[in-house]
C-alpha cells in the first residue's frame, strides 16, 4: 500500500520537473507550447549518448542534460517561437505539432526507433525494505533530486528578484513592461529553464518512463493534464497536480487494472469541469 | 483553388508516369507489394522485415519461375485503415502478385479482404495472433503464433517445480492469445494462475509489478510487445522480483534478440518459449545471421527478421512451382504443404490452415563470448497452432 | 429605413448567392472520378476528410469552439455504421442516418463541456472525451473488437444498386454525393439567421447576449449538428473501407483534421475541403519518396506554413476571391 503510495509519488515528481516548465511558459506568454516534450527527448537522447558513446557517469549526464535542453530552448526560442507569441492559440498548436512531428522523424532518423536503454550505477539499482515497504533506491534518488528542484523552484518564484518580476509579468504583462521590466528577456530566460528542466526530467525518466522516438506524442497529454489541472499561474499547483496524477495514475492501475488506463482522463475531465480555471488557480479573468 | 489545380494537374503527371512505367514491365515481373510500419512505435519490426527481405533478394537473386521479382515498399505507420488503402491501391494499381509484411495483427486483418476479392496471396511476415490466417483463404504465415509459442512454456513450467504463476500481458490480441492459451494449458496441468493487462500504451510498468510482488508466484509469465521488453525487464529487477525467487518466463518477446545487448545483464536466466533464436546452432543460421549483420551495420537479426526472410523464400518458392504463374489461387496451392529448412530449423506451410508449422524451442538467456544471447537448450518438434487445431 | 433594412439584408444574406468559383470547384471534384480512375480511393479519404473537417469548420470557423478531440465523433460514427452493419443492417443510407443520430446524441450530451470555459479548457476537454472513448472502445473488445478492429462488416449495394468495389468507384461517388448533400445543409445553414447568429457569438458574446441571442444554447446545437457530421464522415469511412479500427479514435485524427481546416482556413465552408487535397496529396506523395520520414516532412511544412507560407497560400486564395465577391474568407477566431 505504501509504497504503491511512494511509487506514485515518484511518478508524479518527474512528471512535475517535466511540465513545470510548461506551466509558467503557459502562464506568461500565454502560449500553447506542445512541443515540450520534443525537449524532454532531446535531454534523454543527450544522457544516452553521453552514457553509452563517451561512457560519462549518470550523473554528469543529468545536468548536461539540462544544458542541452536549455541552450536549443533558447535558440529556438529566438528564432522561431518568438514570432509565434502574437499568433492565436490555434496557429500555436499547430506550430508546435509541426515541431513535435519533426523531433519524432529527426530522433527515428538519427536515434533509430527502439527503445533507448541506460545502465545506471550500481549504487541506484536494487531496492530495500524499510518497515516493511519496498523503496526502490532510483525512484528516492528521483524523489529527491525532483523535491529539491521543486523547493528551489518554489523559492526562487517567491523571494528572488527574478522571481517577483517573473509574477509580475504572468499577471499582467503589459503593466510589466511599463515598469519598466524586461519581459521578453525574462520570458527567454523562463523559457530556457523550462525546456532545460524538461531535458532533466526526459534524462530522469527514461527509467520509468522510457525513451523512444514517439516520446513527444505519448507524453504530450500527461504534460497538458498536469497543466491544466494545476493551472498556470504558481509551482505550488502543477506541483500538486503532478502528485495526484502520479499516485491516482500508478494506484489505479494497481487496485483496479481493468479500468487503469482510463482513470487519468477522467479525473482530468471530471476536474476540469468542476474547475474549469485549473484546480489550484486563482480564477483569472 | 489554384492549389487544388496544381495539386490535380501533378496528379496527372505521376499518374501517367506510373502508368507507362509498369505497362512496359507488366509481362516479366512479379511484384510484391511489402507493407510494413516504417514509422512509429513499431518501425524496429518494419526495418528488421525490409532488411531480411532485401537480404534474401540479394543472396538468391531476384528472379524465380521466369518472373523478375519487384518489391513495393509502403509505410502504413501502423495504421490499420492505411493498410487497407495501401493494399487495395497496390492490387488495383499496381498489379501486385502477393501483399507481404503486415507488422500487427489490425493491420493484417483489414488487408484480408481486399486478399480474398482480389484473389491475391497474403503473405503475414509478423503478426501473430492465432485466428489471422482465418480471416481470407489467401493468408500464409511465415512468422509465428502466441499459442504455438505459449503453450510449451505451460509444459516446461508444469515439469520444472512451478505451481503458481502469475501473468503479466499487454492488452490486446496477441498478448491476450499469449495468457489464455497459456492459462488454459498450466491449469488443466493442475497449476494455478492469477491475470493482470497492462494497457498498450502503458509508460510505466510499477503497479502492475507490485501485484506480481505482492502475489509471490513462482513464475513470472509475461508477454509485451517486441520494444518495450527492455524497460520491462529492468523494472522486473528493480522491484526485486528476481531475487524474491520469482523466475521469468514467457514467449520470446520479452528477450527479442534487436534489444537483448541493450536490456543487459538483467535478462540474465530467463527462461522462455520461441522458434527463433540468433543463436539457434545450424550452418543455415550461422550464414544468415553473419550475412544480415554484414549488409545492416552490426544489426542482430530478429524473430521479425526471419518472418520475412522466409516468408520471401516461400514466395520465390511458390513462383517457381507456378513456373511463374502468378494466379493467385496456384500460388496459394504452391504454397500449401510447402516445406523447407529456414535458419530457424525446419518449417512446414501447414496445408489446411495455412499456418505455420515449426519446432519451438525452450532457450535461457546466457552469455557467450561476451554477448547475451537466447541459448536453446530442449526442441519441441513442429508444433502446430494449438487454437485452430482444437477447433477441429 | 427600408433601403438601411434592404442594404443589410443584402449584406448578410449575400453570400448566399452561389458563385461560379463554387460550381467550378463541385465539378471538378466529380469529374476527378473519371480523371484519376487510379486514385479513386485516396480520393475517397480525401472526400470523407474534407467531410470531417468541415464538421470542425462548423464549429471553429462559425462558432470559434477549438477542439482536439473531434475524432471523438468520428470514431463513434464510424462504430455505429460498423455494428449496425454487423448485426444484419447493412444498407449504407440507413448505417449513414444510424451513425449520425449516434454521433449526435453525443455530442448534444458533450455539449454542456465545450459550451463553458476558455480555449484552452475546450482544447483539454475534448481531448480527454476523445481518448476516453478511445479507452472504452479498446477495452470493450466483445463489442468492438477492441484493438484488432470490428471485422465482418458486409455492406449492402447503396440504393439497393451499386455495389462497393476493389476499385473504390462506388466508394468516390458515394461519398462524394453524401459529402455534397451535407454541405448544401451546412451552406444554407450558416447563412441563415441561427449561423449569423453564431458568428455574432464567436465574434464577441457579451455583444451577442446583449442583443438577445442566447450563447450557450446556440453553441450547443451547433456542437450537436458538427457532431452529427463527424459522424457521417466515420460512417463513409466503415462502410467504405467495411472495416473499423480502433484508429478512428485515435489522438491524430483530431490533429490531423485540425491542420487540415488551418490550412485550408477556416470560416469559409471550403477551408476544408481544400486541406484535406492538400494535406492527403502531400502525405501521400511524400510517403510515396521517403517511406521512413514524411512525418519530418509534414512537420516542417506545418512550421513554415505558420512562420511564412501561410499569408502565401491564403493571400493567393483571398486575392484569387477578391475578384469574385460574394465568397468571403473569414479569419481565425
Amino acid at each position: 500500500m505504501l509504497t504503491i503510495l511512494f511509487d506514485g509519488i515518484a511518478y508524479g515528481m518527474v512528471l512535475f520537473v517535466l511540465a513545470c516548465g510548461l506551466s509558467v511558459t503557459m502562464g506568461l506568454m500565454n502560449f500553447v507550447n506542445l512541443a515540450h516534450g520534443a525537449f524532454a527527448m532531446l535531454g534523454g537522447y543527450i544522457a544516452v549518448l553521453l552514457m553509452q558513446k563517451a561512457g560519462a557517469p549518470f550523473l554528469l549526464t543529468l545536468p548536461a542534460a539540462f544544458m542541452g535542453g536549455a541552450i536549443v530552448g533558447l535558440v529556438l526560442e529566438r528564432l522561431l517561437y518568438r514570432p509565434m507569441y502574437g499568433k492565436t492559440h490555434l496557429d500555436q498548436v499547430m506550430f508546435t505539432i509541426g515541431i513535435v512531428f519533426m523531433a519524432v522523424a529527426g530522433a527515428d532518423y538519427l536515434m533509430g526507433s527502439s527503445q533507448q536503454i541506460i545502465r545506471l550505477p550500481s549504487w541506484l539499482q536494487g531496492r530495500f525494505e524499510i518497515a516493511g515497504i519496498g523503496i526502490g533506491r532510483y525512484r528516492l534518488f528521483v524523489l529527491c533530486v525532483c523535491g529539491l528542484l521543486a523547493f528551489s523552484l518554489q523559492w526562487g518564484f517567491t523571494k528572488t528578484r527574478f522571481g517577483s518580476r517573473l509574477r509580475a509579468s504572468v499577471d499582467d504583462a503589459r503593466v510589466a513592461r511599463g515598469l519598466g521590466i524586461p519581459v521578453n528577456r525574462l520570458f527567454a530566460l523562463t523559457f530556457a529553464i523550462g525546456s532545460g528542466l524538461a531535458g532533466l526530467g526526459g534524462a530522469l525518466g527514461i527509467e520509468l518512463m522510457g525513451l523512444d522516438p514517439s516520446f513527444p506524442l505519448k507524453f504530450m497529454i500527461y504534460f497538458l493534464v498536469v497543466v491544466t489541472v494545476g493551472g498556470t499561474s504558481t509551482i505550488t499547483g502543477p506541483f500538486f497536480a503532478a502528485m495526484l496524477l502520479g499516485v491516482a495514475d500508478v494506484a489505479g492501475k494497481y487496485y483496479v487494472p481493468e479500468i487503469g488506463a482510463f482513470i487519468i482522463y477522467v479525473l482530468m475531465v471530471v476536474l476540469l469541469i468542476a474547475r474549469p480555471e485549473g484546480l489550484f488557480a486563482r480564477a483569472r479573468s | 483553388m489554384n492549389v487544388r489545380r496544381q495539386v490535380l494537374k501533378s496528379a496527372l503527371g505521376l499518374t501517367l508516369a506510373a502508368t507507362l512505367g509498369s505497362a512496359a514491365l507488366a509481362q516479366d515481373t512479379a511484384k510484391v507489394g511489402l507493407i510494413l510500419p516504417m514509422t512509429g512505435p513499431f518501425a524496429s519490426t518494419g526495418k528488421q522485415i525490409d532488411a531480411a527481405v532485401k537480404l534474401f533478394l540479394a543472396q538468391n537473386g531476384n528472379t524465380f519461375g521466369g518472373k523478375k521479382i519487384e518489391i513495393i515498399l509502403k509505410d502504413d505507420t501502423s495504421n490499420a485503415d492505411v493498410t487497407r488503402r495501401l493494399a487495395q491501391e497496390l492490387v488495383v494499381n499496381d498489379k501486385v502478385a502477393f501483399l507481404a509484411g503486415f507488422g500487427l495483427t489490425p493491420l493484417a486483418l483489414a488487408a484480408a479482404q481486399v486478399a480474398t476479392q482480389a484473389k491475391v496471396p497474403e503473405i503475414v511476415m509478423a503478426a501473430a495472433t492465432a485466428t489471422i490466417t482465418e480471416a481470407s483463404p489467401y493468408i500464409v504465415r511465415t512468422s509465428f503464433t502466441l499459442p504455438q509459442a505459449s503453450e510449451p512454456m505451460a509444459d516446461w513450467a508444469l515439469k520444472n517445480n512451478i505451481k503458481r504463476v502469475f501473468t503479466v500481458v499487454t492488452d490486446y490480441g496477441p498478448g491476450i492469445d499469449a495468457e489464455t492459451s497459456f492459462a488454459n494449458k498450466f491449469k488443466a496441468g493442475g497449476g494455478t494462475v492469477e491475470s493482470v493487462r497492462v494497457p498498450l500504451r502503458n509508460p510505466d510498468f510499477a503497479p502492475f509489478l507490485q501485484r506480481v510482488a505482492d502475489s509471490k508466484p513462482d513464475a513470472l509469465f509475461v508477454f509485451v510487445p517486441s520494444g518495450i521488453g527492455a524497460q520491462f525487464m529492468k523494472q522486473y529487477v528493480e522491484r526485486g522480483l528476481d531475487k524474491a525467487g520469482i523466475k521469468l518466463i514467457g514467449p520470446g518477446d520479452v528477450v527479442d534478440d534487436d534489444l537483448l545487448e541493450a536490456i543487459g545483464d538483467v535478462a540474465l536466466g530467463s527462461i522462455t518459449t520461441h522458434h527463433y533464436s540468433a543463436a539457434h546452432d545450424s550452418a543455415a543460421n550461422k550464414a544468415f545471421v553473419a550475412a544480415f549483420k554484414a549488409a545492416n551495420n552490426g544489426l542482430r537479426p530478429n524473430f521479425m527478421a526471419i518472418g520475412g526472410y522466409d516468408g520471401m523464400r516461400v514466395i520465390a518458392e511458390a513462383l517457381k512451382k507456378t513456373n511463374g504463374n502468378t494466379d493467385g489461387d496456384a500460388l496459394i496451392a504452391a504454397m500449401k504443404g510447402m516445406s523447407f529448412e529456414s535458419p530457424r530449423g525446419p518449417i512446414l506451410i501447414d496445408p489446411e490452415t495455412r499456418d505455420i508449422v515449426q519446432n519451438i524451442y525452450v532457450r535461457k538467456t546466457e552469455k557467450l563470448n561476451g554477448e547475451l544471447f537466447n541459448v536453446e537448450f530442449a526442441t519441441i518438434p513442429m508444433v502446430k497452432d494449438p487454437v485452430k487445431a482444437a477447433k477441429k | 429605413m427600408t433601403t438601411l433594412h434592404d442594404r443589410v439584408r443584402s449584406s448578410l444574406y449575400g453570400a448566399r448567392r452561389w458563385h461560379p468559383v463554387e460550381f467550378i470547384f463541385w465539378a471538378l471534384a466529380l469529374a476527378s472520378f473519371w480523371l484519376f480512375p487510379r486514385h479513386l480511393l485516396l480520393m475517397n479519404e480525401i472526400a470523407i476528410l474534407a467531410l470531417f473537417a468541415l464538421s470542425l469548420d462548423l464549429i471553429l470557423g462559425y462558432a470559434g469552439i477549438v477542439s482536439l478531440g473531434h475524432a471523438a465523433f468520428l470514431g463513434l460514427g464510424a462504430y455505429a455504421a460498423g455494428l449496425l452493419a454487423k448485426h444484419g443492417i447493412g444498407d449504407p443510407l440507413i448505417g449513414l442516418l444510424f451513425a449520425m443520430i449516434v454521433s449526435a446524441v453525443a455530442g448534444l450530451l458533450a455539449s454542456p463541456l465545450v459550451v463553458k470555459g476558455n480555449d484552452l479548457t475546450r482544447l483539454m476537454v475534448t481531448l480527454g472525451v476523445a481518448l476516453i472513448l478511445h479507452e472504452v472502445a479498446n477495452s470493450w473488445a466483445s463489442l468492438t473488437g477492441g484493438a484488432d478492429g470490428l471485422q465482418g462488416i458486409t455492406i449492402t449495394p447503396v440504393l439497393g444498386l451499386f455495389q462497393f468495389d476493389l476499385f473504390g468507384k462506388t466508394a468516390y461517388l458515394y461519398s462524394l454525393s453524401v459529402v455534397f448533400v451535407l454541405f448544401l445543409v451546412a451552406r444554407r445553414l450558416v447563412h441563415s439567421p441561427f449561423g449569423l447568429s453564431l458568428r455574432a457569438i464567436r465574434d464577441n458574446v457579451l455583444r451577442a447576449s446583449a442583443s438577445g441571442v442566447p450563447p450557450s444554447r446556440r453553441l450547443a446545437a451547433i456542437y450537436t449538428i458538427a457532431a452529427a457530421y463527424a459522424g457521417a464522415a466515420g460512417a463513409l469511412m466503415a462502410q467504405t473501407t467495411q472495416f473499423v479500427s480502433l484508429d478512428v479514435l485515435d489522438f491524430h485524427r483530431s490533429a490531423d483534421v485540425m491542420l487540415v481546416l488551418i490550412i485550408g482556413g477556416p470560416g469559409y465552408l471550403y477551408g476544408g475541403m481544400i486541406g484535406a487535397v492538400v494535406f492527403k496529396f502531400l502525405q501521400d506523395t511524400i510517403a510515396a519518396f521517403t517511406p521512413q520520414y514524411w512525418m519530418f516532412w509534414i512537420g516542417l511544412f506545418l512550421v513554415l506554413f505558420v512562420l511564412k507560407g501561410r499569408s502565401l497560400v491564403h493571400g493567393g486564395i483571398a486575392s484569387l476571391l477578391k475578384h469574385f465577391p460574394g465568397l468571403r474568407m473569414r479569419k481565425t477566431p
